[in-house]
């Protein structure tokens, strides 16, 4: 049996410990902050698309013709001057019918989807420019080089080769380009006349290689020795193979809400959030008294401990999350409510209220551990099989459910054991009795 | 006890809920929205007074885009639902809605999905349900194994899944009702909610089971020989005050979501109160109580008494 200052100074160290985490949830919400919470583009205002992929003409390499798909558009939302666009490759789940590859492109606070919807969809360029003077600046805009009439027509393929004579460093990767006849003699022609300067792989207008020319190119073979990783070759041959869109893509879903919209049902989940929370404390403190006062402050912890979790990892908040997180902090009070039931039989029949207190915990275990782990195997299917929507509510659920196990095991406990007294006196059996009871009554059979 | 002695009528009370709920599913259907039908959805809102409904329906119709539902939402704002809009058509309706650009609109949200898309959302959302329910079930036969006597530990998990069902039809029973009457319309929130119904139900059953289990186990122990009804009437009156109790407080916090969150979260917080109320009842008049039915049924050696002789 742990002392009693020992028990005092744990629930101290548990304060402070939220204490400081609260701190850092409340002082990280400014629009600087890198832990401030991401609002889903419900919320937020925004535009999301998901584009169909016809990947049925590519025989060989499907999966690097739609990285390099994504690639493209990622290239092209970049310039269009979204702030953390969102672009990822899905698939449709086996389970639903014939999988089809899928591009999901997410924009907040885009809400002008003609405007996005033309910068995705255009066919981009590939050129060949000449930097002004030799290895002028390396300047990502088109400033500083001339257009050499070069483009991605002329070329046929690129390909990504390793060597190790060339430039003597082992292994180093290179890239080949292979260009069609009249490119040919284009290229053998620019390049006789610049050896020297830079000549400036530009897609969709924005530098993506600068190599310089070493010599006289002829017979139509261009070799970029860029100083690069096997990575960025490889995602360098993908954009010049495909310096057209890879994959046609036609575009299915298209959602956008207006950023009032959003606004208003940010605003709605937070009160709504903040009225359910007093609600439930105060029900908690008036039936369950002091027991309900521990309680309410675990849940204060808990809901602490949960926005943490929400900056920190990140999860994106949408509209279903925060519903996840008002049921999450209803099941969170459960445990509690479990945990006080059974310590009050225990009272009941007589025990003190230290002793009470344990054998209530021990009960209430495998209730709580049972509830909770399905929950917690519900929240994974969820998120396992669901749509983005559904997927977004069972994160916020899950962590939420596994930080209301910690918080009714962990932080109830350490609080109450802190301030129960060995034995009970009258005010003592009052406070801890709920509802109705006077808690003075004799033990009942 | 009580509920567990008067289990027959109660069981009738919830079927005849339960045979409400899908007489009103059947009748009123549950209208797929855009997310799972595929569509479009365009909700402006006005800045000046909204227009006349009969005017802006004219307007949209004239489009001829097929079957249209022209709402107004709000105190300015109209929603309008159509068959797949492409871009062009998008903005012709936006131009519709804003009577040829003399009346000053913003567009609060456009939405639109593809029937291939609707339909594989469906079967996803079905799929969730069906996996969970499963899920759930296998837990259950694992987690009470160890009291597999009088009652095999599948039985519980039987049980639970008969208790989901339920409470996954009530609610959508009451949301059909609810569509019939103010248009709602099935969609990712409502599965979502749905979904949750079946979290917080289980744990609710999961609870007096608990109770059962630990009851079993105690007995087994000490030696003694309750018949099985008595330890689950025994179970159920322990762990009433908690049910009631949790029930309340998630009640308070959905009701909040309800009045105060916003109007895209009221149906869901709806069909959420509803579903915890069934998910309530449910836990204490059926589950508990089908255990012995079922007992009689599956368990020939356990020990059970007469209903119509009182403890």
């Amino acid at each position: 049996m742990q002392s009693r200052l020992s028990r005092i100074f744990s629930a101290l160290v548990v304060l402070v410990l939220a204490g400081l985490l609260g701190w850092f949830v409340l002082s990280t919400n400014g629009a600087d902050s890198k832990y401030r919470v991401k609002q889903g583009l419900d919320l937020a205002g925004g535009t999301e698309l998901v584009y169909r992929a016809d990947t049925s003409a590519i025989t060989s390499d499907t999966q690097g013709a739609l990285n390099s798909l994504r690639d493209v558009i990622d290239r092209r939302i970049n310039q269009f001057g979204v702030a953390e666009p969102l672009i990822q490759l899905e698939r449709s789940s086996a389970l639903a019918g014939t999988p089809e590859d899928r591009l999901l492109v997410e924009l907040p606070g885009v809400t002008d989807v003609t405007a996005a919807k033309d910068a995705i969809g255009r066919t981009p360029i590939l050129e060949f420019k000449l930097g002004v003077g030799a290895t002028s600046t390396s300047a990502s805009t088109s400033a500083g080089y001339i257009d050499t009439g070069l483009t991605g027509r002329y070329l046929s393929s690129a390909e990504l080769q390793f060597s190790n004579t060339t430039t003597g460093v082992a292994n180093s990767p290179v890239v080949i380009l292979h260009f069609n006849d009249e490119g040919a003699k284009l290229f053998e022609k620019i390049t006789a006349e610049n050896v020297g300067k830079e000549l400036a792989v530009f897609l969709d207008g924005v530098v993506i290689s600068a190599p310089t020319i070493q010599e006289v190119i002829a017979g139509g073979n261009a070799t970029i020795t860029g100083r690069f990783t096997a990575q960025e070759a490889r995602t360098l041959v993908q954009n010049l193979n495909f310096g057209a869109l890879p994959v046609p893509i036609t575009l299915i879903s298209n959602d956008t809400v207006g950023p009032t919209l959003g606004a208003q049902a940010y605003n709605a989940g937070l009160h709504a959030s903040i009225i359910g929370f007093l609600l439930v404390a105060l029900f908690m403190i008036l039936w369950y008294r002091l027991p309900g006062i521990i309680a309410t402050l675990a849940l204060v912890i808990y809901v602490i401990i949960t926005i943490a979790i929400i900056k920190v990892v990140p999860v994106t908040l949408t509209a279903s999350g925060i519903a996840g997180f008002i049921l999450s902090i209803g099941l969170a009070v459960d445990a509690n409510v479990l945990i006080f039931e059974r310590m009050k039989e225990e009272l009941k029949a007589g025990k003190g209220a230290q002793e009470a207190a344990t054998i209530g915990f021990g009960r209430a275990w495998p209730a709580i551990r049972d509830g909770h782990l399905t929950m917690i195997i519900s929240a994974i299917i969820l998120f396992w099989v669901g749509t983005s929507l559904i997927k977004g509510f069972a994160l916020v659920f899950g962590f939420g459910v596994i930080t209301s196990l910690i918080s009714a095991v962990f932080i109830s406990r350490v609080f109450l054991r802190a301030i129960l007294p060995e034995e009970g006196g009258r005010v003592m059996r009052f406070l801890l009795s709920s509802g109705f009871h006077t808690g003075t009554s004799a033990p009942k059979k | 006890m009580y509920i567990v002695d008067h289990r027959t009528p109660f069981f009738a009370i919830t079927g005849a809920l339960l045979a409400i709920s899908l007489g009103a599913i059947v009748f009123f259907r549950l209208p797929l929205s855009i997310d799972f039908a595929g569509g479009s959805l365009v909700e402006v809102s006005y800045t000046d007074a909204r227009p006349e409904l009969s005017v802006v329906t004219a307007a949209i119709h004239q489009l001829a885009l097929g079957e249209v539902s022209v709402r107004e939402s709000g105190t300015s704002a109209i929603t309008v639902r159509t068959r797949t809009l492409s871009p062009e058509e998008h903005d012709k309706v936006l131009l519709a809605l804003s009577n040829n650009n003399t009346q000053a609109l913003t567009e609060l949200r456009f939405n639109s999905i593809g029937p291939s898309m609707g339909a594989e959302l469906g079967k996803k959302a079905l799929y969730a349900l069906l996996g969970i329910i499963a899920a759930i079930m296998l837990y259950i036969a694992w987690a009470f194994r160890t009291v597999s006597k009088p009652v095999s530990s599948w039985i519980y998990g039987l049980v639970v899944v008969i208790i989901l069902i339920h409470d996954v039809l009530v609610p959508a029973g009451f949301y059909a009702v609810l569509g019939h009457y103010t248009g709602s319309q099935v969609d990712s929130l409502f599965v979502v909610a749905l979904l949750a119904i079946l979290g917080y139900s289980v744990n609710d059953t999961i609870v007096i089971f608990d109770r059962i289990r630990e009851h079993l186990r105690t007995n087994e122990h000490d030696k003694l020989v309750e018949p099985f009804d008595v330890t689950v009437g025994k179970s159920v009156t322990e762990t009433l005050g908690r049910s009631i109790n949790t029930s309340l407080t998630v009640a308070l916090a959905l009701l909040a979501l309800v009045f105060i969150g916003s109007k895209e979260t009221m149906d869901f917080a709806l069909v959420l109160l509803v579903g915890v109320v069934a998910g309530t009842y449910s836990s204490i008049l059926l589950a508990a109580p089908l255990l012995i039915p079922l007992a009689k049924r599956f368990a020939k050696d356990a020990v059970i008494t007469d209903t119509k002789k009182k403890r």
